[in-house]
């Protein structure tokens, strides 16, 4: 009598859309979106060079307003979002972050922080746990400060998001572990696991990077070599056997080397957007990496809603229709939805070509011979991510 | 901290963590769970049991209202409602209230 919808057959479990609207996977169906991420501001004090905000930052001039970022979470609220994350850059950047939280949780907004931790203090954390966060997500860069601290850009850095991580746990809060991996930090992740469960986490998320913007010209540094990567899947796979009940893992892989390509987003504009620091409605984080695309902001005279349902930018590959072939009568088109747009744009310059992530692309056979190439290099120092367009680490670091 | 893995009985007073929400979706007009992450969908049944877990009332104290309410067989409800706290609470959507010793 008591099973959740969850398991409903015909439906995605994974899909929270489709178990709530109770329908499967219809391409040219989309509902208002369940979750939310706000990008606040692209300010960071870390510099990871993987990060997934765009090349071209948003300075803090142009970050909106408290009275704006309020503005958003009530009409969030409003049309049926039910969950925000707090990114950014770093969202504890911001002075008005206990102001956000209090506000969307009064608008009955669930939130979830996601942070590098180490601008917070634990007098900070109890004043978001009091002002109704729900969860926090702390990004690792590794098991132990050498590695994770030159990753960052950061020194001291490490030590400090294990004491906030500790912080959390304290405060009753429930915490995710995000790791993201590459070639430089892959054989850490066994001790990562581990650093996981110590810290009491609930959720590790094994986030292998996805090389757009930054990581795309840090790729020669990044890219994990395929032994790695078969290693990692066994890794990952033996953890979360070990480990039910205990700690769920969430685990992306590095795309270059699947078979097929990522539903990415969920479908361009259909379960998904984000809001950047300026305040333009995306339909994923690095979608500004497409060129010819107009999105449109918060600050213009339309409504959140609107711009979701009728702008160009969300409209151009939604659905289907858009494709070419092999997409066009590929039996899995709504399944991946052709994978990546970011990509398929990064790679092949026509943001309507399949991903080179398949193996149906014409240029999948290449890729996969570039990621082989990347993770040979020999290349290992790193362009950190700034407002100044990037800083290549120095050679006696 | 709130205990992280419990053995619901008919003993346990069991409440939503507080991180995890109860709430009337009222867009898609259907009830939910938000989690880290996660929305679920409960069933009418399931709404209404997880609406008296409210950390006052003991497990066998829900089994008796809904066994009254339904004039069904006490036994037979008792069963499904353990099992259907245990399966919530297996996911992280339940916890318990313990005698505080501070």
């Amino acid at each position: 009598m008591t099973e959740l919808t969850e398991t409903t057959p015909q439906i995605d479990s994974n899909d929270s859309l489709a178990v709530l609207e109770r329908r499967g996977s219809v391409a040219e169906t989309y509902g208002i979106p369940l979750a939310v991420l706000l990008e606040l501001t692209h300010r960071c004090p870390l510099q990871c060079p993987y990060c997934s905000n765009p090349l071209e930052l948003d300075r803090s001039g142009q970050e909106l307003t408290t009275a704006e970022w309020k503005k958003v979470l009530s009409e969030l609220a409003e049309i049926g979002v039910l969950q925000v994350h707090f990114s950014g850059g770093e969202p504890t950047a911001r002075k008005d972050i206990v102001e956000l939280v209090q506000h969307a949780n009064e608008v009955g907004l669930y939130t979830n922080l996601i942070t590098s931790a180490v601008l917070l203090t634990r007098e900070r954390l109890k004043e978001l746990a009091d002002a109704g966060l729900c969860h926090v997500q702390i990004s690792f860069q590794g098991n132990e400060p050498v590695v994770a601290d030159r990753v960052g850009g950061y020194k001291g850095g490490h030590a400090k998001k294990l004491e906030v991580a500790r912080w959390t746990r304290e405060l009753d809060l429930p915490l995710t572990v995000n790791a993201v991996m590459h070639r430089q930090n892959l054989h850490q992740l066994p001790d990562i696991i581990q650093m996981a469960v110590d810290l009491d986490a609930d959720r590790l998320e094994v986030a292998n990077v996805q090389y757009y913007g930054w990581a795309l010209k840090n790729r020669a540094s990044l890219m994990p070599t395929y032994q790695q990567l078969e290693e990692t899947d066994r890794l990952v796979e033996d953890a979360r056997e070990r480990l039910k009940g205990t700690l769920t893992i969430d685990y992306v892989v590095p795309d270059y080397y699947a078979l097929r390509p990522k539903k990415c987003m969920g479908g361009w504009g259909r379960q998904f957007f984000n809001i950047s620091p300026s305040g333009k409605v995306l339909p994923c984080h690095a979608a500004e990496s497409i060129t010819g695309l107009d999105f449109m902001s918060v600050r213009s005279n339309n409504s959140i809603a609107w711009i979701w349902q009728n702008s160009e930018a969300f409209n151009r590959y939604r659905g289907t229709g858009w494709m070419k072939e092999p997409c066009k009568s590929c039996e899995f088109r709504e399944i991946d939805f052709g994978g990546c747009r970011c990509q398929a744009f990064a790679l092949t310059g026509d943001a309507a070509n399949t991903d080179p992530a398949c193996t149906l692309s014409p240029l999948h056979e290449s890729i996969f011979k570039q990621a082989e190439r990347d993770a040979a290099s020999g290349q290992d120092r790193f362009l950190y991510r700034n407002f100044a367009g990037g800083t290549p680490e120095s050679n006696d670091a | 901290m709130a205990p992280r893995h419990i053995q619901v009985t008919e003993t346990s007073r069991v409440v939503l963590p507080r991180h995890t929400k109860l709430k009337y979706d009222e867009t898609r007009q259907v009830w939910v769970i938000l989690a880290p992450e996660r929305v679920l969908a409960p069933d009418e049944i399931a709404v209404e049991v997880l609406k008296l877990c409210d950390g006052a009332r003991s497990v066998a104290d829900i089994i008796d209202e809904l066994a009254a309410k339904y004039a069904a067989p006490r036994d037979v409800i008792a069963t499904d409602v353990v099992a259907m706290l245990q399966d919530l609470a297996d996911k992280g959507f339940l916890t318990e209230v313990r005698e505080t010793t501070t």
